[in-house]
């Protein structure tokens, strides 16, 4: 692929620089005399041609006999056929889980530690087999899969298997107790990591769970039942049923269960919340975002815009705390513009089996379709787009060419409501006040990154946004230790570290 | 701050070391295969400065360095069916430039000496200009300077960028490669500082390289990327092309393609040419040969196949 030139590139209105119209770095060659050879990941994953559910340590086929396709969104090619769940199966998963509690709930933490631990090595020695398959069924570059998402879900079991013996020591003075039976439904967007967020903390807790992955991204929580399996966790302690909105419903509204965890998007939120509110579930929220990144002029520029760059197209920019509104101070403007245009030329965007890929497939054509929306939308209301580069884009499969909007007004669509894709809109602000202001104008709060090289703004933005994680001079850095969660309409509850604990105890 | 007069010097952007050694350390995954390997593999042996630096130095040693340099593989038609291309330069101290110069007399390869009291550079500064001339009136195309580091690092900026064109004058004809020693100056702020300040300095394609290899931590990634970030804004602000060459520590194949990687990706190819990016080394070469021959072959061949120089 060449990563040719934004010929796009127009001089920009140059205020207050003397020199003539900003060179191109890249106009010259075109940048075609050093090609990457295409470096393919050769391992091919077993994938069955039909998957039941895991119900009581077993795979079940579904009571409704109902089954769907999953598929590589890189190449529209059908993976495997996948059980869809009823209300029947998630009664059986639910009681499974209920008989499964009491011996669970009553092992000695250092005992439910070592089977954590047994499943986060288990991953961790099959993770190039998990990591091709997360890209294959969700469309994520194989770099991300193989470098972010299988090291964090491993990291994250590891983490709460170490928990599992010293609760009393982290929340002295009480009595940790799990909480039950824990419904769980997790995104398409890092499919094996959301699991592993979700089950290690429960397990950790003794609760034990009933989760449900994305329809479009089974594959890997299925190869963690496998694991689950293989470890020999004592069955109906992790039960993993796949299926659409009605699985989850079906999860969301039985009776048998006592919390339930949601990670998705806000408008699937308040309907759960809703469902929830008349019961005596608990309840977490891990909901949308529209996650502002604010660079100051005395940032240290090309890693700001590295920052820009890890924050809106990480993940094809599905990433619910994608800094996706960036807010730049104006003298540092145009500066920041040039330098995000010609690093956006380097992007590779293809095959996401590919190493050097660095921006992969769009994971579903429904949402490749609500991308294009959005982007009809932004011109239309006055924005101009920015495309990343002229290189084709593979003729199968869903892709999105990785943009940004300028001319961003506050009240335009592409600066309210969440794209969920490789989109950015790009907006100024002249002090720190106005910075501050305008990042807090959304009804979400989940993340936010600050970029200066001043240590008391640092600590004065930061406090002031209203958003559950902060990154200062950095963006999209995760860690278990590290609690992560929204304010306003991003949800409530936080997950991992030892305040991601608490949502699992009574 | 000791005297520090920055009028008519360069203000330069602060660096963020977390994120440029996060930045420098994605150009190690790329995958570099096939067909671009190759090309890489020879892209990189024509950058090569092949260098030997020491007091121990002889003109018989010289010698077969600049025969290597021009002819860098003897079985080159045997086992690889083609015939290399010469490297680069050859970089010696001043008292070996004659001896360079005479044998790389009528060929590509340039003479690059060392100068301007390297590697301390702890001399008066007519002793260093005499350094400088005397090296280029012996032969060298190229003069590698070292920075005065006493005066950058005790805020006497305008004294080290006065030195810097005052070599570059000495020079003459010679293009000029003017050496941190980032290993000394230990902060990417620093880097970035002298950068800009040596950049503002000199001519159009002279080069600013990081280390003299004599002190620890030479070239590292992460450092060769604020010094591309520097000749980027160079670039971008005034049209004025500078060169780049990180020495010492550079040794396998596979780092000189993470390091061409960088290059690609922070610059763009127009920089992947010897006329602006070079490597400074003496291993890297017979590295560089026997990747090439595994490429061919299959097999890796014994590092006593090759000639040391």
């Amino acid at each position: 692929m060449s990563t040719a030139a934004g010929s796009t590139n127009r001089s920009q209105n140059a205020a207050g620089v003397q020199a003539p119209p900003r060179l191109d770095l890249r106009a010259a060659t075109g940048g075609g005399l050093f090609e990457y050879a295409p470096a393919p990941e050769s391992v091919r994953p077993a994938i069955a041609d039909r998957y039941g559910l895991f119900i009581n340590g077993r795979f079940t086929d579904p009571t409704s006999s109902k089954r769907f396709t999953t598929i590589n969104p890189a190449t529209e090619a059908t993976l495997s056929e996948v059980a869809e769940a009823n209300e029947a199966d998630v009664d059986a998963a639910v009681r499974a889980a209920r008989d499964a509690l009491p011996a669970w709930a009553g092992l000695p933490g250092k005992e439910r530690g070592k089977f954590l631990y047994r499943i986060a090595r288990r991953l961790q020695e099959r993770a190039r087999e998990l990591a091709v398959l997360e890209t294959m069924d969700g469309g994520k570059p194989i770099k991300e899969s193989r470098d972010v998402d299988i090291p964090l879900a491993a990291a994250h079991f590891f983490h709460h298997a170490g928990w599992a013996d010293k609760l009393q020591y982290a929340f002295p003075g009480r009595e940790p107790r799990p909480v039950g039976v824990c419904g769980q439904i997790i995104p398409w967007n890092f499919p094996l990591l959301m699991a592993a967020w979700k089950i290690a903390p429960a397990l950790a807790c003794g609760n034990t769970v009933v989760l449900k992955p994305a329809e479009t991204t089974p594959l890997t929580a299925l190869r963690l039942a496998e694991i689950c399996d293989e470890i020999g966790l004592p069955p109906g302690v992790v039960n993993i049923v796949t299926g659409a909105g009605a699985t989850g419903a079906a999860i969301v509204n039985h009776p048998g269960i006592d919390k339930i965890a949601f990670t998705g998007s806000t408008e699937v939120g308040k309907i759960i919340a809703k469902a929830v509110a008349p019961t005596h579930k608990r309840l977490t929220l891990e909901l949308g975002g529209k996650s502002a990144n604010i660079i100051f002029e005395d940032a240290s520029i090309d890693q700001a815009v590295e920052g820009i760059i890890e924050g809106i197209y990480f993940n094809q920019g599905h990433v619910c705390c994608a800094g996706s509104r960036l807010f730049v101070q104006e003298s540092v403007l145009d500066r920041v513009i040039g330098k995000l245009k010609d690093r956006m030329s380097t992007l590779r965007v293809g095959d996401p089996l590919d190493k050097n890929t660095d921006v992969g497939a769009i994971n579903s054509k429904a949402q490749l379709a609500t991308i294009g929306k959005y982007l009809e939308i932004g011109s239309k209301e006055g924005a101009e787009r920015h495309d990343c580069g002229t290189a084709d884009l593979p003729g199968k499969g869903y892709f999105c060419r990785p943009c940004f909007f300028t001319g961003v007004q506050p009240s335009h669509t592409i600066a309210r409501e969440e794209i969920f894709g490789p989109v950015l809109a790009v907006m100024s602000f002249r002090t720190p006040e106005e910075a501050i202001s305008r990042a807090n104008n959304t009804p979400y709060g989940l993340a936010a990154g600050v970029w200066t090289d001043k240590g008391s703004k640092i600590f004065d933005t930061a406090r002031r946004l209203d958003a559950g994680v902060v990154w200062l001079n950095t963006y999209n850095k995760f860690d278990p230790t590290s609690p992560f969660g929204g304010f306003k309409e991003s949800g409530f509850g936080r997950e991992g570290g030892r305040h991601g604990l608490l949502a699992y105890l009574a | 701050m000791t005297g520090a007069s920055v009028s008519n010097l360069p203000h330069s952007p602060t660096v963020d070391a977390i994120a440029v050694d996060r930045r420098a350390a994605s150009f190690t995954t790329r995958s570099i295969k096939n067909e671009s390997k190759i090309n890489a593999l020879r892209l990189a042996l024509t950058m090569v400065d092949l260098t030997t630096l020491e007091g121990k130095d002889s003109p018989e040693k010289v010698r077969s360095l600049c025969r290597k340099a021009v002819r860098p593989w003897e079985r080159d038609e045997e086992l690889l069916g083609e015939r290399l291309p010469p490297v680069a330069a050859v970089c010696v101290y001043p008292s070996m430039v004659p001896v360079a110069a005479e044998l790389l007399a009528g060929t590509s390869v340039k003479v690059a000496s060392v100068a301007t009291g390297f590697p301390s550079g702890q001399y008066p500064l007519d002793i260093r200009l005499n350094d400088v001339r005397q090296a280029v009136r012996d032969g060298a195309d190229e003069i590698d300077m070292v920075i005065n580091r006493g005066a950058f690092l005790s805020g006497r900026y305008q004294e080290v960028a006065n030195e810097i064109r005052a070599v570059c004058e000495a020079c003459g004809d010679a293009h000029l490669k003017v050496i941190l020693e980032t290993g000394e100056l230990v902060t990417y702020d620093n880097v970035r500082r002298a950068s800009d300040i040596a950049i503002a300095c000199i001519r159009p394609g002279d080069f600013i390289k990081t280390s003299t290899g004599k002190v620890s931590p030479a070239a590292t990634m992460p450092v060769t990327l604020v010094m591309l970030e520097a000749i980027r804004d160079a670039y971008l602000d005034t049209g004025v092309k500078i060169g780049m060459k990180p020495a010492g520590g550079i040794r396998t194949a596979k780092q000189s393609w993470h390091y061409l990687c960088m290059v690609n990706e922070t610059l763009g190819d127009g920089w992947l040419s010897p006329d602006w990016f070079r490597f400074g080394a003496s291993s890297l070469l017979n590295d560089l040969l026997r990747s090439m021959q595994k490429l061919k072959t299959g097999s890796y061949a014994a590092e006593y196949d090759f000639s040391d120089a």
